[in-house]
């Protein structure tokens, strides 16, 4: 069986969208592959004419302060966003679920844009970039030139081609489900808003060591923090529904709240009151998600806030 | 649209046509020829196939070989010369260090990470080793003084079966000691035996050790043959069935297709099996499929994509029968019948004393049931079988006259036999040629794909290469049974037993394998390594439309261990006595009678590892006896979960740090509880039952002086052949390095029989070594005439041989008898002493090796998660021939036996195979590798080589009960059904909390 016939690595985004316009399709992006070539394989996804390796793309593999924002690209590995100083600095939790994602070989290879369009409820990258305000840099092909015959040169098929910007959760649009067409439109990279030091963020998962490799359970809280009150706080738990769950009402309970043993119990409610825990054969039951999301919560939840405290000693030391 | 792939390979430049569908895998190995790069699950989960591209370790067979134009490849075949170059003037003092490697392979370039896991004995099988160095190569190149955790964190996801993880990362951190101050690699310190002699008992390294660290092994799949085609078997993929149509058309008309083969073609014998023969080669139009991986045709193609591709093109359709998902199922009355004899393997029965009588006398009477899952032995090299036929062309027709057979088996002979009567052969024209194997723990008893391959390469008279895929594997070839064990034990309170009742429910699936063996094993081992005067004991092994099982290391007595051990801590708690003061209460010493009535008459350690797995707890934990088996929780100072970046730090109650009385879940208690647990067992060495145990080797003196012994018994990785060459060392008096040791190959080797229960450093280490010795006295006797000495004046010395004043070398020896007329060769057969059936009283086995483990976990009481911190493993084997590779048994068999207890269960779904990838079969990962203390017990056994019994088993079957009795100890939990199940576990503490 041939899985792919042809293999394009356009060098830039202009010959990424000119390849999404003109090779043989059917046709899909690939950048680490470790999860789409076994899709491939073992035949949950039909062979197709054309893999576009977006992998050398310069912009895409880009991790770098953009004016106020961080920019990762979407074909940067793993391992060197859960490295990178600068990640390290502004998103502890993505660094922290990075570094939980498969083995080194696998983060040598995986990216969050592969990570991310999978569009699975309870990625660890995705569950950590949810809370990290994140937004979507995302290429389209323009619906009229993707069967180009009209002889345009490259430039100007580049200049036709359309970027926007979207909120993380709007790439969302069921379990398995993204909201982007593959194939003609591309994840370029993720701008994240720069930590301060009252800022912090953690993430924590609970697996399994048998079966299925997905975590049972994992939690990201990002926080800002003044002296003893959570100034903003956002909260994700992942699978907590079908599209990746921000945990609002506890969210609201914390806002502008003390963190004590009695806002942690009401916030613990409210997230238990919104998220759609589910029983999924050989993983997990509902009640045990249940049970256990108060501990994953609770310590993702104080991690988050003693780091944004230390940042806030640091900076008055100064 | 063809695109170049130019890339730098070990420091060659490459420029290729670029294919569609290539990995770099294949690129390395199809095309460069570099097999060192393995394949063994080829879906990103088992680190194998691990190559630096770019100074990065990737898993090369995920990796688009047009990715890597333009960057730098590095495979295992690179490493010793990179080295070499980087490190120039440091290559000759490298050179030398090896210098007790030499004669192992001549002037080799190793870098010291390669040199190291030789030396440390990393290396067992071999098959995965390319992709622990590579990765552990990796990390250096970054990080020269890398932690423990690092090394961990770095190999993460790169498995190793054999799971000599401890000496994995041992290797890793002398050989980056080695590389940061310029001094020799650091050696191993591995005890030698008490009963040491002068080559046996000390610590030698592998015969095969260097291949395997430089990518020049080579496996089955590694090898080509020209004009080789390559098969797909099709598999019913039902589990239960009667086949109504099969159309193989449009699968002969695809091009490229040189033979499409059915039920129809089998020249002979229709059914193959080891000792039951009802496991049909294909199942023809009209007959019942028994499960999913039954053969229902066979595809020889020029490529393996052409054959896939053709396989795919076969249509079957199935007249659907109610699927036999469990032995208890098996066995109710009115289901289907999967055999013409019914569901019912064997009836097994073992009987001592009178139950009445010891129930009566019991002040005390548990009875529990327990439940283990089907296991898959996950050994990392797939199976693969490459037949090649020696074709002899007369005018009028053109025959095999021969068909080799190259493949990964543990039982060669028997391979051949089964060929032979497939084929309508005389065995003669078959010849087996085993090739190192990446692992078998007992899976690569039954055959594979030898039969199929031999079929086709007969019609295509070309050599077939029949390689299984991961699923493949997975899919069929047997394994470990699943049971059902109910336990009925009664005591006096003083703690002595007075009866033991059990039933068993093994699972032995569609066809007999070795079934009714594992499960007799699991009945006469289900009272444990314990002094009970009354015993009744039924199992019944079924057959069911599951995929089969057969032997897998423990053989049985893994399942009915977890069982009984669990039952005896049960016991002790009712009885307030310690659980270690039980054992030792009931333990089997000299003089016990058996369940099956066979008198102990020597070789009995059983007690010398309780006491000392006893006080090893102490020492290793700082607790005292009291403490050991009680919850102590724990607090934690830092996040302890998988990939927490900062070191954990844990304080015990009483260290409590104050700074942490912030912490949300205020001054509630921990969540982490320790204990330890402990169990004992036994298991046989040899088949046993009456079975005759033979071994037979032949030793032979080359022109050159040195040696070479030969036996067809398997060598997987366990270090036989190492057994093998210390045994005719020590009896010829040579340095070990003098001895070549030559296995697996029907033509060339006698039979050494099955590589099973532990039996080859016993039977085939005499072998080996009566061979030696009966040359021994062939030269003897030679030079003795020649002489004229009496034969007891020839002395054998440090390789030189004297008689009367003259000194020989044995260069000088063989030219001496070869002048004489005389071959200086000798062949043994050994036969071990003999043994009784089943319920016919007297021995039924003429050894047996005795273990104690203890483990000591952690349990998080919300979660359920348990982790094991430290596990003592303390094996009487007699006597350690082999040290080091000792070491590597015992340390593997306490992760294959963790991984029994926590990460793997083979999934099914009414006869349907759920982990049919490897990423849907856990097997451990060196991050869930406890401490491990090894205590080696020495009570020698007077038949045995040097006093040598079986290891192999009897290291991983304490493990499982160690681990669930600690975890009861820790929380209240009693595991009853394996593997541990956290999920259960948390909800049987936030219940029982809630009451």
């Amino acid at each position: 069986m041939t899985l792919w016939q042809n293999y394009l690595r356009p060098k830039n985004l202009s010959e990424a969208m000119d390849a999404f316009a003109h090779a043989p399709r059917p046709l899909l992006p690939i950048a680490g592959g470790t999860d789409l070539l076994l899709d491939l394989e073992q035949g949950r996804h039909s062979p197709v004419q054309t893999l576009v390796d977006v992998t050398s793309i310069e912009e895409m593999t880009r991790l770098e302060i953009r004016d106020d924002r961080l920019f990762i690209g979407a074909a940067v590995p793993v391992n060197r966003v859960a490295l990178d100083p600068l990640t390290v600095r502004h998103a502890e939790a993505l660094t922290e679920a990075c570094n939980l994602i498969a083995g080194p070989q696998v983060r040598n290879v995986a990216t969050l844009g592969g990570n991310v369009a999978h569009a699975l409820p309870a990625a660890d990258g995705t569950i950590a970039l949810l809370v990290l305000d994140v937004q979507a840099e995302v290429i389209a092909l323009p619906r009229e030139h993707r069967d180009d015959v009209s002889g345009a040169s490259d430039n100007e098929r580049s200049r036709s081609a359309v970027t926007r910007k979207i909120p993380f959760k709007d790439l969302f649009l069921g379990p398995g489900k993204s909201s982007l067409n593959h194939g003609e439109e591309l994840i370029v990279g993720f701008y994240l808003p720069l930590t301060n030091y009252h800022q912090a963020s953690c993430f924590q998962r609970i697996m399994r060591p048998q079966g299925v490799a997905l975590p049972i359970l994992n939690c990201a809280v990002w926080l800002e923090r003044e002296n003893d009150l959570v100034k903003d706080i956002r909260i994700a738990v992942g699978p907590g529904g079908g599209t990746p769950f921000r945990a609002t009402q506890a969210e609201d309970t914390l806002r502008g709240a003390s963190l004590t043993e009695s806002t942690f119990e009401s916030a613990l409610e409210g997230l238990l009151a919104q998220a759609k825990f589910r029983t999924s054969a050989r993983r997990a039951g509902a009640d045990y998600r249940r049970h256990i999301v108060s501990g994953l919560f609770g310590e993702t939840l104080e991690s988050a806030w003693f780091r944004a405290g230390e940042k806030t000693t640091e900076t008055r030391r100064h | 649209m063809t695109n170049k792939i130019s890339l730098v390979v070990n420091s060659i430049q490459h420029s290729l046509e670029a294919k569609p569908n290539e990995t770099l895998s294949d690129l390395l190995r199809d095309r460069l020829r570099l097999t060192g790069t393995k394949i063994g699950c080829d879906e990103a989960e088992c680190g194998a196939c691990t190559v630096l591209v770019d100074g990065e370790p990737v898993l090369a067979c995920i990796y688009p070989a047009e990715r890597a134009d333009g960057k730098t490849v590095v495979t295992i075949e690179g490493l010793g010369e990179e080295f070499t170059a980087k490190h120039a003037k440091n290559a000759k003092e490298n050179k030398k260090n090896l210098s007790d490697l030499s004669g192992l392979g001549g002037s080799i370039a190793l870098h010291p990470l390669q040199q190291a896991f030789v030396e440390h004995g990393a290396v067992q099988c071999g098959f995965c080793i390319p992709g622990q160095i590579m990765t552990a190569y990796a990390l250096l190149e970054r990080n020269p003084n890398p932690t423990r955790d690092e090394v961990r964190f770095a190999l993460k996801d790169t498995l190793c079966r054999c799971a000599g993880y401890p000496t994995i990362e041992n290797s890793i951190l002398a050989a980056a000691e080695s590389l940061r101050t310029g001094e020799p690699v650091r050696k191993p310190n591995v005890p030698d035996s008490i009963h040491v002699h002068n080559s046996v008992g000390h610590t030698h390294l592998r015969p095969d050790g260097i291949e395997k660290v430089n990518g020049k092994a080579i496996y089955t799949d590694d090898l080509v043959f020209d004009n080789m085609l390559f098969a797909k078997v099709k598999r019913a993929m039902i589990p239960h069935g009667f086949l109504k149509r099969l159309d193989i058309s449009k699968a002969k008309e695809l091009k490229g297709v040189l033979a499409v083969l059915t039920a129809n073609d089998i020249p002979a014998e229709r059914n193959h099996g080891l000792i039951i023969y009802d496991w049909p080669v294909m199942v023809g139009v009209g007959e019942r499929v028994r499960y999913v991986g039954d053969a229902i045709a066979l595809v020889a193609a020029e490529t393996l994509e052409i054959a896939i591709q053709a396989s795919a093109l076969i249509e079957a359709e199935f007249d659907l029968q109610p699927v036999i998902t469990n032995p208890v199922m098996a066995r109710q009355e009115g289901v289907p019948q999967i055999h013409e004899k019914g569901n019912l393997l064997k009836h097994i029965k073992v009987r001592k004393g009178d139950m009445e009588k010891g129930f009566a006398e019991s002040d005390v009477i548990l009875e529990h049931t327990f439940h283990t899952p089907t296991y898959d032995h996950a050994f990392i090299e797939p199976e693969c079988s490459i037949a090649v036929p020696e074709v002899t062309v007369t005018s009028e027709v053109t025959v095999t006259s021969k068909m080799n057979i190259y493949c990964s088996t543990q039982i060669p002979y028997q391979d051949r036999t089964q060929v032979a009567r497939v084929m309508g052969w005389d065995e003669s024209r078959v010849r087996v040629v085993g090739q190192l194997m990446g692992g078998g723990f007992g899976g690569k008893e039954d055959v594979m794909g030898q039969i199929h391959a031999a079929m086709l390469a007969d019609v295509t008279k070309r050599p077939v290469k029949l390689l299984f895929d991961r699923h493949e594997s997975l899919l069929v070839h047997p394994k470990r049974h699943a049971t059902q064990i109910r336990i009925k034990i009664g005591a006096k309170k003083d703690g002595r037993i007075m009866a033991s009742e059990s039933e068993l429910y093994g699972d032995t699936g569609a066809y007999a394998s070795l079934g009714e063996k594992v499960m007799t094993r699991a009945t006469t081992h289900s009272a444990g390594p314990y002094d009970v005067p009354n015993v009744r004991a039924d199992c019944y092994a079924m057959y069911t439309n599951n995929p089969p099982a057969g032997a897998f290391r423990g053989f049985g007595v893994t399942q009915s261990a977890f069982a009984v051990e669990s039952m005896i801590d049960m016991l002790a708690e009712k009885l307030n006595i310690e659980p270690v003061e039980l054992r030792r209460i009931n333990a089997l010493h000299v003089g016990s009678i058996t369940n099956t009535g066979q008198e102990l008459r020597e070789s009995v350690g059983l007690m010398e590892c309780i006491d000392r797995v006893s006080s090893a707890m102490c020492q290793v934990s700082g607790l005292s006896e009291g403490e050991l088996f009680k919850p102590r929780v724990i607090y934690e100072t830092d996040s302890y979960r998988e990939g927490a970046k900062d070191t954990k730090t844990l304080v015990e109650e009483g260290e409590k740090e104050s700074s942490r009385s912030s912490r949300l879940s205020g001054e509630k208690d921990s969540h982490l509880v320790r204990a330890w647990g402990f169990a004992a067992a036994y298991k046989n060495t040899g088949l046993g039952g009456g079975a005759p145990d033979i071994s037979n080797a032949e030793v032979e003196l080359y022109d050159n002086g040195t040696f070479e012994v030969r036996s067809s018994s398997a060598e997987m990785g366990q270090g036989l052949v190492t057994v093998m060459r210390l045994t005719v060392a020590e009896e010829m008096s040579v340095p070990p390095e003098q001895v070549k040791v030559l296995v697996m190959d029907t033509d060339l080797t006698p039979n050494g029989g099955p590589t099973t229960a532990s039996r080859q450093t016993f039977v085939t280490g005499n072998a080996s070594r009566y061979a030696a010795k009966t040359l021994r006295d062939a030269i003897t006797a030679t030079l003795a005439e020649k002489y004229d000495v009496k034969p007891e004046q020839i002395r054998f010395e440090n390789g030189i041989v004297h008689a009367n004043g003259h000194s020989m070398t044995y260069a000088e020896v063989a030219k001496e008898m070869k002048a004489l007329g005389q071959h200086p060769r000798a062949l043994y057969e050994y036969e071990a002493p003999k043994t009784q059936p089943l319920g016919t009283g007297g021995d039924m086995h003429f050894a047996f090796s005795f273990g104690v483990q203890a483990a000591e976990v952690e349990v998080n009481k919300l979660t359920g998660e348990v982790r094991v911190l430290k596990v003592i493993s303390a094996n009487d084997v007699g006597m350690a021939v082999n040290p080091l590779g000792l070491q590597g048994q015992v340390e593997g068999g306490v992760m294959m036996g963790l991984g029994n207890a926590i990460t793997e269960e083979f999934l099914m779904d009414n006869g349907y195979v759920v982990s049919d990838r490897l990423a849907r079969y856990r097997i451990p990962g060196i991050m869930l590798t406890p401490e491990i203390t090894s205590i080696i017990v020495e009570h020698p056994t007077a038949a045995g080589p040097y006093g040598a019994k079986g290891v192999g088993e009897i290291c991983s079957i304490p493990t499982t009960p160690a681990i669930t009795n600690a975890i009861y100890n820790a929380v209240g939990v009693r595991v009853d059904k394996l593997p541990v199940d956290q999920e259960s576990i948390a909800r049987e503490i936030w219940e029982r909390e809630e009451k």
